[in-house]
């Protein structure tokens, strides 16, 4: 295989510190090299949610010995590396400082060109270490943090933005439900668990923003919410204990049915025939699920890269700046700002 | 020996380029200084190379990094914290972390001095990190975060001769020395530590509080 260069990819936006390898070969085929995470999600547990301060403290600890492990682990040292790509946002303004920083030591150190990236196409990137080469796609990103519908007609250009959640993250909403029925922080994982052994139809919860006159990409997950902390509180005030799996299973399929619909519309109307999973939230196995029936149904082609690449990582930064490297953008400078709200427009911040 | 200095604990932006001689004697030969309390991230690294310039070395001739490890706001004194602690890394130098306040104090003793130096630097939320030197600039007590009021009831009790760094005015003392950490400061701070070849100890900030967080309380329901 001829390498067009290996690139370190540093993830700092939220509670993971990541740090990932990626070679790409001159004909465009990225291969993973390591995938190195450290996670101070259980710092924020008692909090009930990621709390920014705690967090930037773990990224500072973490960062260099998750470096050394990610080259240790590609059995690299840091001459090899030919560029350093890391997420300048969207995320957490002082989370995100952390690993740009680093990022811009380590190339300037290193004498490598620095890629400051977008946090989302990269989730969209990380899906090339495992299926290789993406035809243009449609991408449903949805984590804790964000719930958004991409057309990504090439990975390294621009990406359209068609639609984003108006209130709660779909990931939120997992979390709060699961508070609402006793379940642990993060959320998700624990209702997924818990909805298996319930019934999806024993409730109606509402279908956010479905109507004929709401944005049809857009997505709103608050009044779900809510709607799910009425029914559990009618139930308490009855004195009937709370069906945990049924009330987590419905809810469930709430989410699921919305954003699989949506996004099986999507790709029909802008022409894609590949739909893309990512975030957290795609490791949720009835998204999973549901997603390939539609898909099939649709007759469009679904990937979803395993849960470990969902999740936030430092591979998907790693595999977006490979991309761009091999394709001959202009790195950024080293005076790049991170940028807490950076559009999902700007792949990379010039 | 070359050695790199950065510090972020305050609103300057300072990254120098300092030569220590094995008799102790520390030459400033470049400094890049910017205000800008919220631009840490974005003006560090080029400060860096633009001291590195200026002196007419190349980052691979640095020998050593001495990082300012605050006290400072959190957000911005992590800028440094990460950076030193990744270039000492990439370079496979050793990274000392010296209290920011020491680096103060280290320049404004410099002429000499009659009696002990306090040493403030601005901590928002109206208080002062600081911390009480001798005349050699050995930290006598601190560094802690309180108060102004509460710093003016200690100071007769301290023996100050002098004070430096910033929001110092209001104790009614002779001010003298820089509001930031210099890199000749800096390097002075960590000079025994750099002479003596030890390993460097674990790079950790000195944040001083704890991060604004509390668990959630009960959940209030949404039907009344
Ligand atoms: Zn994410």
């Amino acid at each position: 295989m001829n390498s067009a260069g290996i690139v370190l990819g540093i993830e700092t936006s939220c509670d993971e510190t990541g740090v990932g390898i990626v070679r790409i070969s001159a004909d465009g085929v990225p291969e993973l090299l390591a995938n190195e995470i450290a996670s101070s999600v259980e710092e924020h547990a008692r909090f009930g949610g990621v709390v920014p301060e705690v967090a930037s403290r773990a990224h500072l600890q973490a960062m260099v010995p998750a470096v050394q492990r990610a080259l240790a682990t590609a059995g690299i040292t840091g001459r090899d590396v030919d560029a350093v790509a890391v997420t300048a946002g969207p995320g957490l303004a002082g989370a995100l400082l952390v690993g740009v920083a680093a990022a811009k030591a380590y190339a300037a150190a290193w004498g490598v060109p620095l890629y400051g990236v977008n946090h989302l196409a990269a989730h969209v990137a990380v899906d090339t270490v495992q299926h290789g080469p993406l035809p243009p796609a449609l991408a449903l990103l949805v984590s804790g943090g964000h719930s958004s519908l991409l057309a990504v007609p090439d990975l390294a250009g621009p990406v359209t933005p068609l639609g984003a959640t108006i209130d709660d993250a779909a990931g939120e909403a997992f979390d709060k439900v699961a508070r609402l029925l006793g379940l642990p922080f993060p959320g998700g994982p624990h209702v997924d668990r818990a909805a298996k052994e319930g019934d999806p139809a024993a409730v109606r919860f509402p279908r956010g923003l479905t109507g004929p006159r709401d944005a049809p990409f857009d997505f709103s997950f608050s009044g779900l919410k809510t709607a799910v902390a009425r029914h559990v509180e009618a139930l308490q005030r009855a004195g009937t204990p709370v069906p945990v799996a049924d009330v987590a299973a419905s809810f469930q399929e709430a989410v699921v049915d919305v954003l699989t619909a949506k996004t099986v519309r999507a790709a029909r109307e802008h022409g894609m025939e590949t739909v893309l999973l990512g975030g957290g939230v795609a490791a949720n196995s009835r998204l999973r699920v549901l997603a390939q029936e539609r898909c099939d149904a649709a007759g469009l082609t679904l990937r979803v890269p395993r849960p470990v690449l969902c999740t936030d990582n430092g591979a998907m930064v790693a595999a977006l700046g490979a991309h761009l490297l091999r394709a001959g953008a202009t790195p950024s400078p080293l005076d790049l700002p991170a940028d807490s709200s950076l559009p999902v427009t700007e792949v990379l911040v010039g | 020996m070359l050695v790199l200095a950065l510090d972020t604990a305050t609103p300057a932006v300072t990254a120098g380029v300092v030569r220590l001689d094995p008799d102790g004697a520390v030459a400033e030969l470049a400094a890049r200084v910017v205000h800008d309390g919220r631009k840490h991230g974005e003006l560090l690294m080029p400060g860096v190379l633009g001291a590195c310039g200026d002196a007419d070395v190349t980052l691979r001739e640095i020998e050593a990094v001495v990082v300012g490890a605050g006290p400072g706001p959190f957000t911005g004194l992590r800028v440094g914290m990460v950076t030193a602690a990744s270039l000492g890394d990439a370079l496979g130098i050793p990274v000392h972390g010296v209290c920011s306040l020491d680096a103060i104090a280290a320049d404004a003793v410099g002429d000499g001095i009659d009696g002990n130096l306090l040493v403030a630097t601005d901590a928002r939320r109206r208080e002062v990190y600081w911390a009480a030197y001798d005349a050699e600039a050995r930290r006598l007590t601190g560094p802690t975060v309180e108060r102004p009021d509460a710093l003016a009831e200690r100071i007769p009790g301290l023996g100050l001769a002098a004070a430096a760094g910033s929001l110092v005015e209001q104790f009614g003392l002779p001010v003298r020395g820089p509001e930031a950490p210099t890199p000749r400061g800096l390097v002075a701070a960590a000079a025994d530590l750099l002479g003596s070849g030890a390993e460097p100890g674990p790079l950790e900030p000195l944040y001083l509080r704890r991060p604004d967080a509390v668990p959630p309380g009960e959940r209030k329901p949404v039907t009344a």
